[in-house]
């Protein structure tokens, strides 16, 4: 048994070099818009992985993620932005004296980002989670479109609809992989954890869990809390990834496509949020000619934007109808299966070429 | 003094009065039963005790302290522990997860050294889950501790809502019918069980059934209630042949 955990444990760690050593590699040699592709997954990856803590583990349903990647957005974005870009910004109103020489590395800007995010959270999760019933996704959806009436409306601070531009662009693979990884090794840990099955049995059953000494309250508040500080810090890279940030970034559509993702991926199936949103991020790039005028045969379609999002919906639609629990389904991605499937194939295909007839024992075993 | 004391309670849901100046008591080490017909407000006692609603008028005691209201969490950190008529299992888990669940509230690592791993918490960890197989043992149920919870025949079920609500440690142990749904033969094996428990486990039994007989043979004081209101208390003999009692049973008539 420990032997096996050691021997897991050392695949990962192999299996994480490799990956950032395909990083760099892709970093070095990739083209900026391939580059592009692959941080927005990685931003994707944080806001499904962390979605699927509040949803697919507590039952909590949210719709603030984008009001609070807005918010990790905005706080990264004032923080690594230069004095004299800020000027630049600032023509309509200056911005308040507090933030106009702040400068911070962006490590530094990105974990006051997601704290400040996390603090937005506690304001939408402590009334409503006093409650019972789904008030935390109104509540969250106010506090979004709160949160976008203040962006436009704060100009000394945000400087309104005018947004912010000329944001440095720190973010590359390796902070914004970097920060997945920490994601999800994070959300992993904690699921797999006392505190997990905690979370696990008050969606399940929350008048059970509350009379086996679950604080309801104080759990919510955790999973809430920790996955608004990783949406803050993804917010964050987004900022500092696209370099120019407004209030029309983080319309609600956005929390609606977390949703989507994370329910295409599987419900409590971090592989699967993890897979979801890489998919999602390729093929929304990879479906953009379909948005301009093409012809199937004599069949000429005018270019229609957002026909991308109705093929997403399609799709999700039929991933539902065929697998109501998403792709994964509660499943995860381990090193055992992966084995277990290996020494499943070689003994198939071994016993095949000894017996036609003894490969479906052999099958049954693994 | 007694464990639990329950002073006047009553509880109104709008016109309904479901518990109406209800007292009772029951004693450490005790095994105590709460009979009645359907609808006498037996499970809604339950719940005035553990948090779930808060009574209209009374209070209760728990170790002399007064427990009325509070948070059904805080109830069970106090060392109330119940299970109920319908089984609340949790879906998702197996067996010693659920049984585990019950174990998280004398958890005290903070959830960063959880994710962390750190010592404290990887040696609670391993206490908890070790303490868990052996309740589960203690209750001969360990060679299901991988199933899923919600596989387990109803019989088992039962006996893991049972097991689980042990994991709290509790000095008081409620049980909602849990003969409910049984056969007479699984009926008596439960009340076996219940037994076992109570000889095995430090702790002091408060059990709600729907039939006299169930509890006849186990429980040196019984109950009884309708309409949210006493109507006899003491020995099983004495409450077979109180005429309340019969009336509430059978209806008023000349065959009693």
């Amino acid at each position: 048994m420990n032997l096996h955990i050691s021997r897991n444990r050392i695949l990962t760690l192999i299996a994480l070099v490799a990956f950032f050593l395909l990083l760099a590699y892709a970093s070095s040699n990739f083209s900026p818009y391939v580059l592009r592709i692959m941080n927005l997954s990685a931003i994707y990856v944080i806001f499904a992985v962390t979605f699927n803590l509040i949803y697919g583990y507590t039952g909590q349903f949210s719709l603030g993620h984008a009001g609070f990647a807005a918010v990790g957005a905005y706080v990264a974005a004032l923080l690594t932005m230069s004095p004299d870009q800020k000027v630049a910004n600032f023509f309509l109103q200056p911005i308040v004296p507090l933030l106009a020489n702040v400068q911070l590395p962006f490590l530094a800007a990105l974990v006051i980002a997601g704290l400040m995010t996390a603090i937005f959270s506690f304001v939408a999760g402590w009334p409503s989670f006093r409650l019972r019933g789904d008030y935390l996704a109104i509540a969250t959806l106010g506090l979004s479109e709160i949160i976008r009436v203040l962006l436009i409306n704060l100009q000394s601070v945000t400087n309104g609809a005018l947004g912010l531009k000329g944001i440095p662009g720190y973010t590359n693979l390796f902070w914004s992989w970097g920060f997945a990884v920490v994601t999800i090794f994070v959300v992993k840990r904690l699921v797999d954890s006392s505190y997990g099955r905690a979370l696990m049995a008050l969606r399940d059953d929350d008048v059970a869990a509350e009379a086996l000494g679950v604080s309801l309250l104080y759990h919510k508040m955790l999973a809430l809390m920790l996955s608004s500080f990783f949406v803050g810090i993804g917010g964050g890279l987004l900022a500092n990834l696209i370099s120019t940030i407004d209030p029309s970034v983080f319309l609600f559509f956005l929390s609606y496509q977390i949703v989507g993702i994370t329910v295409m991926g599987g419900m409590a199936s971090l592989t699967g949020s993890v897979v979801a949103a890489c998919l999602y991020t390729v093929f929304l790039e990879l479906l953009r000619p379909i948005e301009s005028p093409f012809s199937i045969g004599s069949l000429d379609v005018p270019g229609m934007p957002g026909m991308r999002m109705v093929l997403f919906s399609a799709l999700l639609l039929l991933v539902i109808l065929f697998s109501h629990r998403g792709l994964f389904g509660g499943r995860e991605f381990g090193w055992d299966w992966i084995l277990d499937g290996f020494d499943a194939l070689r003994k198939r295909l071994k016993g095949s070429k000894e017996r036609t007839g003894a490969d479906s024992d052999s099958e049954e075993a693994s | 003094m007694s464990l639990l004391q329950l002073r006047h309670l009553t509880k109104r849901f709008d016109g309904l009065t479901a518990v109406d100046n209800f007292s009772a008591e029951v004693d450490s080490g005790e095994l105590c039963a709460l009979i009645g017909p359907n609808g006498a407000g037996k499970t809604t006692i339950f719940n005035l005790i553990t948090g779930i609603y808060e009574p209209s008028e009374g209070h209760v005691y728990f170790e002399g302290k007064d427990i009325t209201a509070k948070r059904p969490d805080i109830i069970a950190g106090l060392g109330v522990a119940r299970t109920f008529q319908n089984i609340r299992l949790f879906e998702g888990m197996d067996v010693l997860g659920n049984v585990l669940v019950g174990r998280h509230l004398r958890l005290k690592a903070d959830p960063f050294s959880a994710i962390l791993r750190l010592p404290n918490y990887s040696r609670e960890e391993r206490t908890m889950r070790e303490e868990a197989m052996e309740l589960l043992e203690s209750l001969e149920l360990s060679h299901l501790a991988h199933e899923d919870a919600t596989s387990l025949p109803y019989g088992e079920q039962r006996k893991l809502e049972i097991a689980r609500a042990l994991a709290v440690k509790p000095k008081l142990l409620l049980l909602d019918e849990p003969a409910a749904g049984m056969n007479p033969a699984e009926r008596e094996e439960l009340m076996a069980f219940v037994v076992h428990i109570l000889d095995t486990f430090e702790l002091t039994i408060f059990l709600i059934e729907h039939q006299m007989q169930v509890v006849m043979g186990i429980c040196p004081r019984i109950i009884v209630i309708d309409y949210g209101e006493t109507i006899a208390e003491g020995p099983p003999d004495a409450i077979q042949n109180n005429p309340r009692v019969i009336e509430a049973y059978l209806g008023v008539g000349d065959y009693a």
